[in-house]
């Protein structure tokens, strides 16, 4: 090699050059000749093949929905599962005349104008050949019709698909609420891709609350159809995964027996478990039956839900707000205790009303002849308003606003649903802002008894109830026990948390009030001693009675002469067993009349069935 | 009279041309496929105009470099090609360290007035360093210019590779593969190379491919494995090519293309749009044309009168070719899906102008032995 020729030859490297370059041409035309050769067998050769696959055959992406979480009570009961319905779905992109198949269709499946509408909607958002539902739930004889007809309507499908159950049907229908078909507003709220197969969504309570964990995660499905949109061949596919499931707090059975207590009458409870906040019942009546809402709803029976004078739809045990009445009475008096402005023994002479220094109105105790000499636990037990008045008078709003405040009055409690409201605590610069008004020491009086501007949820009072059972503690009262992970199956606890922590001064102030709420019970001249017969256990209680409307100063209210609708709310709070609390409860039955007659029993029978259950 | 003027004019044609330094056949050529090209473009946008007119500026400007590109003399391209070369792999460097990441990958630099993309220099600066290094040399190629060349064409190789752009890579690469191919490397080499790289070739499958690139090779042999990723991509593409048949499915009728089936069908897919409006037929005129335009280079190749033109000439006709091959085969299916644009046809400026200056080069190529002679 180093001997190498070191002289450049042009000719010699002409000539190899052109001939590496004939080479390359060689090369090249061989290359692409491959390359037509490819293209021979595609276009040609196997040219048939392929002309189906993109004429009459498509390949397409198809969402497979996920199957939605189910929802159990805590002893796992089914709450919610899902059912295989028939469906009649249409893909726009195989109608050739829309309007034809449509009027066909109606010969074989009763669809109404708000189906239609509803379909109109939905195929906006979608792609032509995904198949939009036009009716769910097809009834066996319609799927039996459409099938035989099946093969003259172009690009109408009979899908089986499962929608949302609730085996329970109305009972604790507001603790669950339900799932809906998905709207434009509710597209805008979610990924579109994770929701590119459901038709159903968490609307209300529950179902919307954790709709993220019980969606599921959507899956893929690549399919070969034919020209009619039919699937020919699944080419592969990513299985959707079951959305989580659900298992409550609430225990279904002692649900219903607090349904049933109410009988047709209106209100709500809801029962706690004091120690987690845990929610055992959560009732609001009248109740309605949520598999109307599944498939969309029909007008005539939401008109008539809507117009029901009862207002079954509304959620009352979250969204009622409600005069709290002498229910609050245990709870200013810890504060008169507390604060030292009261005292154990001191009493307040009753005459049947109060005066305010320079003011000539009365406010009226619910005993005209009034209580006599009255201390705290006689004030509590036969609920005095006198001697509330007068607490009241001497604590001032403020104290009284900050004293509720720290058993979660006056705010929401962060249950795990939708739909709660606040409740109101009113306070001096609350009434500032709102009404442009100074306080008036006479609001301050009424607002001790419970009524006025304050007002409470039935969970706010249950949960505040729960609260004052513990010695302080507050839990966030909540509905969901556990998350069932899928696929994995495995149980996540929803922890316990503390929401409120009253740390009272003195153990026996909160003693002197316990005691006198098991008098209230248990007491001969207690206000709900009648549901104390037969009690195998020791609760401790208040019960309340709230003035729906003012009966003006001369006048005298009469149950009998006041329309059924003016007459006052019933409440009671209570909890159980006195010694060691394990359930907390409050009543609130609208237009019931006395606390004691009405809402007491109700109580007593939720706490009998949640504690003398054997199980 | 009449055969005076014709003649007349016939020769106005050819003075303009040798005027300008223009090759008249192969600028025809290039004419042609660029008018083709915008057809099969407005199909593939959906008709859409303003894209063609966008285009059609791009391959205005780019036969103006084409034009200026074609009057450089060749002592010049030698020695710009050093400062062309160090230049354009400087830039990778800057590229590699401020670069813009576009697509995941970081090929951009923003110069602020312009967004440029270095690794198309060096598929013109590569060959033309070797080249230039070679045309002194006595060939055929020794050991010494074997290792020297090799290097200079590894160093952007790599550089453009880490960013990754596997399809420039192998352009860039391959030109200057082709100069030393041309300049004769012993048979020998190239074997023991080729067997080297097979042996090689499980580590670099599993150390200097990205998994996405991996991805791509696993799926062109098993389509179905990825229908929703880059497998989709390859089976949407056979079933338009396939599906035009002979005579295809005529201009602006191809329903795949037509009904949003093919992805990124106006850049890199764009030969399935054709393939399903033109049909086998269409495929073979359009592959001959690019044929007829690398025979053209190859022959200018060849009948340069210095080693310099023979060797830039004929590695930048070869690459012309490899832009085809690898676009074509990846679309029908042969190839593993790298970004590689059919040429002079795919939507996008880049490309394009790199192509025509390339074509430019040729022409100054021609025409020096033409002034020489």
């Amino acid at each position: 090699m180093s001997k190498r020729e070191q002289l450049k030859d042009d000719f010699l490297e002409n000539r190899l050059i052109r001939r590496r370059l004939v080479l390359a041409a060689i090369i090249t035309l061989v290359l692409l000749s491959l390359v037509l050769g490819r293209l021979y067998v595609l276009q040609v050769v196997e040219y048939q093949h392929f002309a189906t696959l993109s004429d009459s055959n498509r390949i397409r992406i198809k969402a497979l929905p996920p199957t939605r979480g189910l929802i159990f009570d805590r002893r796992g009961v089914v709450m919610a599962n899902n059912l295989p319905t028939y469906r009649l779905e249409i893909v726009r992109e195989q109608v050739d005349d829309f309007e034809q198949t449509l009027a066909e269709l109606m010969q074989y499946v009763d669809y109404s104008d708000q189906d239609l509408k509803r379909f109109r909607q939905s195929s906006e958002r979608r792609r032509p050949f995904e198949s939009i539902p036009l009716k769910l739930n097809l009834t066996d004889e319609e799927v039996a019709r459409l099938a035989v007809n099946l093969h003259k309507l172009e690009g109408v499908e009979i899908n089986a698909r499962l929608t949302r159950n609730y085996p329970q049907g109305r009972h604790a229908v507001h603790a669950l609420g339900y799932v809906g078909r998905i709207d434009e507003r509710d597209l805008n709220e979610v990924d579109e891709v994770d929701y590119a197969g459901s038709t159903h969504i968490g609307k209300l309570g529950l179902e919307k609350f954790y709709e993220h964990e019980l969606h599921g995660t959507v899956g893929v499905q690549q399919v070969e159809v034919n020209a009619n949109g039919r699937t020919l061949r699944v080419l592969s596919e990513s299985p959707p995964i079951q959305g989580n499931n659900l298992h409550l707090t609430i225990d279904s059975r002692l649900q219903r027996v607090a349904e049933e207590a109410f009988g047709d009458q209106s209100g709500a409870a809801v029962a706690i478990d004091p120690n987690n906040g845990e929610i055992l019942a959560l009732v609001s009546m009248p109740i309605f039956d949520p598999n109307l809402f599944v498939n969309g709803v029909s007008f005539e029976n939401y008109n008539q839900l809507r117009d029901s004078p009862s207002r079954p739809l509304f959620n009352r045990a979250l969204s009622g707000q409600y005069p709290p009445g002498s229910t609050t009475k245990p709870f200013y008096g810890l504060a008169g205790l507390e604060t030292a402005i009261a005292n154990k023994e001191q009493e307040t002479y009753c005459v049947g009303y109060y005066l305010l220094p320079n003011e000539e109105r009365r406010y009226r105790d619910w005993k005209k002849e009034g209580h006599g000499a009255t201390n705290m636990t006689k004030a509590i037990v036969q609920s005095c308003d006198v001697y509330f008045y007068d607490l009241a008078y001497r604590l001032g709003i403020d104290r009284m606003s900050a004293f509720m405040a720290q058993f979660g009055f006056g705010v929401k409690t962060g249950v795990d649903s939708t739909g709660e409201r606040n409740g109101l605590l009113p306070s001096r610069e609350w009434k500032r802002r709102i009404e442009g008004m100074p306080w008036f020491p006479g609001e301050t009086l009424i607002t001790g008894i419970g009524q006025g501007a304050l007002l409470v949820t039935p969970i706010q009072l249950a949960n505040a109830t729960a609260g004052f059972a513990l010695q302080g503690i507050r839990y966030q009262p909540h509905l969901v026990k556990s998350v069932e992970k899928i696929p994995e199956y495995s149980l996540v606890d929803i922890a316990s948390r503390v929401a409120g922590r009253y740390e009272i001064l003195k153990q026996n102030n909160w003693e002197h009030v316990h005691n006198a709420m098991v008098k209230v019970v248990h007491g001969l001249r207690g206000t709900a001693f009648r549901i104390s017969r037969g009690m195998k256990y020791k609760a401790a209680g208040k019960t309340g009675t709230a003035q729906v409307f003012e009966v003006a100063q001369d006048k005298e209210y009469d149950e009998e002469t006041v329309a059924n609708k003016l007459r006052d709310h019933a409440l009671f709070i209570s909890y159980a067993p006195a010694e060691k609390p394990r359930i907390a409860v409050a009543v609130i039955v609208e237009n019931g009349g006395h606390g004691s007659s009405v809402a007491a029993p109700i109580a007593r029978r939720i706490m009998d069935a949640y504690l003398l259950d054997p199980s | 009279m009449n055969q005076a003027f014709d003649s007349d004019s016939v020769s106005i044609t050819r003075r303009i041309m040798d005027a300008l330094r223009l090759d008249p056949v192969l600028l025809s050529l290039l004419l042609i496929l660029a008018l083709f090209g915008s057809m099969v473009l407005y199909s593939a946008s959906g008709s859409d105009t303003a894209a063609v007119i966008r285009q059609g500026i791009r391959i205005a400007v780019a036969l103006l470099l084409l034009v200026a590109a074609a009057n450089v003399p060749l002592r010049m391209l030698r020695k710009i090609s050093v400062w062309l070369y160090l230049g354009g792999v400087a830039l990778l460097v800057a590229v590699m360290l401020f670069g813009e990441v576009g697509k995941g990958a970081q090929r951009w630099l923003d110069l602020g007035f312009i967004r440029f993309q270095p690794s198309e220099m060096l598929k013109l600066a590569v060959p033309m360093i070797v080249a230039t290094y070679l045309s002194d040399r006595v060939l055929p190629v020794g050991l010494k210019e074997l290792i020297v060349s090799s290097i200079l064409v590894m160093i952007p190789v790599v550089l453009i590779a880490r960013q990754p752009d596997l399809g420039t890579a192998i352009l860039v690469g391959s030109a200057g593969f082709f100069v030393l191919f041309l300049a004769g490397v012993r048979w020998r080499i190239i074997i023991s190379l080729g067997v080297l790289f097979s042996a090689l070739a499980p580590l670099l499958w599993k150390f200097a491919l990205h998994d996405y690139q991996r991805n791509r090779i696993l799926t062109l042999l098993d389509p179905e494995s990825d229908p929703l990723g880059s497998g989709y991509h390859i089976i949407q593409s056979k079933i338009a090519i396939g599906s035009g048949g002979v005579y295809g499915k005529g201009w602006l009728n191809g329903t795949q293309s037509q009904l949003d089936f093919i992805p990124e069908r106006s850049t890199d897919f764009i030969f399935s749009v054709f393939g399903e409006e033109f049909g086998f037929f269409g495929s073979v005129v359009l592959i001959l044309i690019y044929l007829a335009i690398i025979y053209r280079g190859l022959y200018i190749a060849a009948h340069s009168t210095e080693n310099f033109g023979r060797l830039l000439a004929g590695a930048l006709s070869l690459t012309f070719f490899v832009y085809l091959f690898v676009n074509t085969g990846m679309v029908a299916g042969m190839l593993p899906v790298v970004g590689v644009p059919l040429p002079l046809i795919s939507y996008g400026g880049t490309s394009m102008v790199t192509l025509m200056v390339g074509f430019g080069l040729i022409m100054s190529i021609r025409s020096a032995r033409r002034f020489l002679v």
